[in-house]
C-alpha cells in the first residue's frame, strides 16, 4: 500500500470516529439535561450513573415545581418566562429599528465619513462588555432605571446593535442595485425604496438577524445579574435559575427542568432559521 | 468650507451632495443610539477610574472632581491582581487555541457531503446557541462529586478511588507513570468548557471557507501524487490561514473579557479568578465604582497592547511572505 492509499484509508476511518465523538460531545449534555429533568431527586442520588431513567420513576413533578408561582409552592418560572420574553422581544424590535437605516446607508449611500462610521460600528462590536458594565450600573442607579426591564432592554440594544448592523449590511449588499435604481427612476424617494423595495426583499434576512438578537437577549446573564438581582419580581429566566442554584436549596432535577424550559425556545428558533443565520454570520468569511 | 473654485476640497455635484445628505440622515439615528449607550458610557468609565468614587457618593458628586491615581495604585498593588491576570491569560489562550483547533478538526470531518450532514452541522452548533446558564448547570451537575455521571462512571469503570471535585480543586496531584504532577484542575475544566462551548463558532467560519475552496488545485495535486496530509498542509491550510487569524483575534478578545462562563461554573474560586470576575466583585461587594472602572480600563488597555503586539508580528510576517 502506498502512503497516499494508507492516508486515505486511515483518515477515512478517523473521520467517522471524529464525527461520532463530536456528536456525542455536543448532544449528550443536552440529552443528560432532559433525562435528569424527568427523574426524581431520590432516584438520582441512588444511581447517578444511569444513562436512561427507570420507566417507573419518571415524573413530571419537577416541571410543576419549577413553573408554578411561588404562592403555590413552586419556583415561579412562568413569571420569569414572561419577563424574559418581554425584554427579548423589545430588544429585537428596537435594535432592528435602530440598525436598519444605518446599515442600509453604509451599504448603499456614499457620504462624508461613511468609512469612519462603518469602522466605528465594527470597533463597538469588539468593545468588552465589562467596560460598559460599570458606567451603565452607575447611570441606571442614578436615574432610577435599576431594577427595571426597560433599562435592561436598553443595555441589550447597546450589545446587539453592532452585530445587527454588520449582518444587515451584508444582506443589503446582496440586493441587486438595479432594482433600487429602477424604483428611483420611477420616482420613489429613498425612504420609499427602503420600505417598499429593500425591506421586503431582505425580509428573510431581517428575520434571521432578529432571531440572532433574540437569542443574545434571551441568553444574556451578566447585565441581568447586575441590574435585577435585587428585584426578584423582574428576574429573567437565566437570572432566576442561577439565583435558585445559589441561594435556595432547589433540587438538581428541578433545576434541570428549568434549564430545559430555558433552552427550548432558543433551540426551536435556531433550527427554524439555521440556514439564514449561518449564512449571515459567515458571509464575510469566504471572501477573504 | 469655501465654495470658491480652486478650493482644496473638490466640490460635490448636486447629486453627490444630495446623496451625502441622505446618507447622513439615514445613519444618524443609528449613530446616535451607539453614541449614547456605548461611546458615552465608555468615556465615563475613563473619567470614573480617575476619581475616588463610591456608589453612595455619586448622587452628590459632580462629573469632574477629586482627581486621583489612587484607583490605579490600588489595582496594581492589590494582592491577587497579577495572578489573576496570569489566570486570565491561560484561560484565554487555552480557550482560543483549543476551540479553533477543535473547530478545524470538525470542519475537516464534515467537509465532504454525506447523508445527514445538514442535521449534523446544525447539531454541532448547539453548545454555542444554548443559554449559558443552562449549559453551565449541566456541566456542574455532570461533574458533581455526589450526583454527577462523570464521577459515577469514573469510580465504577475507570477505578477512581474517590470522586474528583473538578470545579473546586485548585491543585490536583496526579500520578502519571510514576511522576507527580500538579494540575490546576478547576482552571483546566473551565478551559475545557470554553473549548466545548465555542468550537462551533470556529467550525462555522472554517466550514464556510472550506466549501469556497475551488476543487481544481486539490485534484491536480492528487494527480501529481500528493497525499492527504500534504494536500492539507500545502493547499488547504494556506487558504484557511486568513480565517484562522481572524478567528484568533475575535476569540481572544471575547474570551479575555468573558464573565458569565467562569462566574457560573466556579464563581471565580479555586484558581479561576479571571479579571472580569474581579471587576464584578469590586462593583457589587464594595460598591467601589472607581476601582471597578480602573480595573476594567486596565483590562481593556492590556487587551489592546496584546492585540497591538499580535498585529505588529502578524503584519511583519505577511510582509515577509510577500517579499
Amino acid at each position: 500500500m502506498t502512503r497516499a492509499q494508507f492516508e486515505d484509508r486511515f483518515f477515512g476511518i478517523v473521520r467517522y470516529a471524529v464525527i461520532a465523538v463530536l456528536v456525542i460531545a455536543t448532544v449528550f449534555p443536552f440529552y443528560y439535561m432532559v433525562m435528569l429533568s424527568f427523574r426524581s431527586t431520590g432516584a438520582l442520588l441512588l444511581d447517578p450513573g444511569a444513562l436512561w431513567p427507570n420507566l417507573r420513576e419518571l415524573t413530571l413533578g419537577t416541571y410543576r415545581d419549577i413553573l408554578e408561582p411561588t404562592s403555590r409552592g413552586g419556583q415561579g418560572l412562568l413569571a420569569m418566562l414572561r419577563n424574559s420574553a418581554l425584554v427579548s422581544l423589545g430588544t429585537v424590535v428596537l435594535t432592528l429599528a435602530a440598525s436598519v437605516p444605518g446599515a442600509w446607508a453604509i451599504s448603499r449611500l456614499k457620504f462624508v465619513g461613511s468609512r469612519q462610521i462603518s469602522a466605528l460600528f465594527l470597533a463597538v462590536y469588539l468593545f468588552p462588555a465589562t467596560l460598559l458594565a460599570v458606567p451603565l450600573f452607575v447611570m441606571f442607579s442614578r436615574i432610577g432605571l435599576q431594577g427595571s426591564l426597560i433599562g435592561l432592554a436598553v443595555v441589550y440594544i447597546a450589545q446587539t446593535v453592532p452585530v445587527s448592523i454588520y449582518m444587515l449590511k451584508n444582506y443589503f449588499t446582496t440586493v441587486p442595485l438595479s432594482i433600487e435604481e429602477a424604483a428611483a427612476l420611477d420616482g420613489c424617494s429613498r425612504m420609499t425604496i427602503l420600505r417598499k423595495v429593500v425591506l421586503p426583499l431582505a425580509a428573510p434576512s431581517l428575520m434571521a438577524t432578529g432571531l440572532y438578537v433574540f437569542m443574545i437577549a434571551w441568553n444574556e446573564f451578566l447585565f441581568a445579574l447586575l441590574f435585577l438581582a435585587a428585584t426578584p419580581g423582574k428576574w429573567t429566566v437565566s437570572l432566576g435559575l442561577s439565583q435558585m442554584n445559589n441561594a435556595i436549596q432547589v433540587p438538581t432535577t428541578v433545576l434541570m427542568a428549568g434549564s430545559v424550559v430555558l433552552t427550548i425556545p432558543v433551540i426551536v428558533l435556531f433550527y427554524a432559521a439555521e440556514r439564514f443565520l449561518t449564512e449571515g454570520l459567515t458571509s464575510g468569511a469566504d471572501k477573504s | 468650507m469655501s465654495t470658491a473654485t480652486g478650493g482644496k476640497r473638490r466640490r460635490m455635484s448636486p447629486l453627490q451632495a444630495q446623496q451625502n445628505r441622505a446618507g447622513l440622515a439615514f445613519v444618524s439615528p443609528t449613530l446616535l443610539v451607539v453614541l449614547v449607550i456605548v461611546i458615552v458610557p465608555i468615556l465615563w468609565t475613563v473619567l470614573l477610574s480617575f476619581q475616588q468614587a463610591k456608589l453612595i457618593d455619586l448622587q452628590s458628586m459632580n462629573l469632574f472632581g477629586n482627581w486621583t491615581f489612587g484607583n490605579f495604585v490600588q489595582v496594581f498593588t492589590q494582592p491577587g491582581f497579577w495572578s489573576s491576570l496570569w489566570t486570565t491569560l491561560v484561560y484565554t489562550v487555552g480557550g482560543t487555541v483549543g476551540s479553533i483547533a477543535l473547530g478545524l478538526v470538525a470542519a475537516l470531518a464534515l467537509r465532504r457531503p454525506f447523508r445527514g450532514r445538514g442535521i449534523l452541522r446544525g447539531t454541532m452548533l448547539l453548545p454555542y446557541v444554548a443559554p449559558v446558564v443552562a449549559v453551565t448547570f449541566v456541566w456542574e451537575t455532570a461533574l458533581s462529586p455526589q450526583t454527577g455521571i462523570v464521577n459515577s462512571w469514573g469510580q465504577h469503570l475507570l477505578g477512581w478511588h474517590k470522586p474528583i471535585a473538578f470545579l473546586s480543586t485548585s491543585d490536583y496531584r496526579a500520578d502519571l507513570l510514576g511522576l507527580h504532577v500538579h494540575l490546576p484542575l478547576a482552571l483546566l475544566t473551565v478551559v475545557a468548557f470554553e473549548i466545548w462551548r465555542y468550537f462551533p463558532f470556529a467550525f462555522l467560519f472554517l466550514l464556510a471557507r472550506l466549501q469556497a475552496v475551488p476543487g481544481g488545485i486539490e485534484e491536480a495535486a492528487t494527480v501529481d501524487g500528493a497525499t492527504l496530509t500534504q494536500r492539507f498542509r500545502h493547499i488547504l491550510l494556506p487558504q484557511l490561514m486568513p480565517v484562522i487569524a481572524l478567528l484568533s483575534v475575535l476569540r481572544f478578545i471575547m474570551t479575555f473579557n468573558k464573565f458569565d462562563d467562569v462566574y457560573l461554573l466556579t464563581g471565580g474560586d479555586s484558581g479561576t479568578d479571571v479579571v472580569s470576575v474581579r471587576v464584578y466583585d469590586f462593583l457589587t461587594a464594595s460598591y467601589d465604582v472607581g476601582s471597578a472602572a480602573a480595573q476594567a480600563l486596565v483590562l481593556a488597555v492590556i487587551l489592546m497592547v496584546l492585540l497591538g503586539i499580535y498585529f505588529a508580528f502578524f503584519a511583519k510576517r505577511v510582509q515577509e511572505e510577500q517579499a
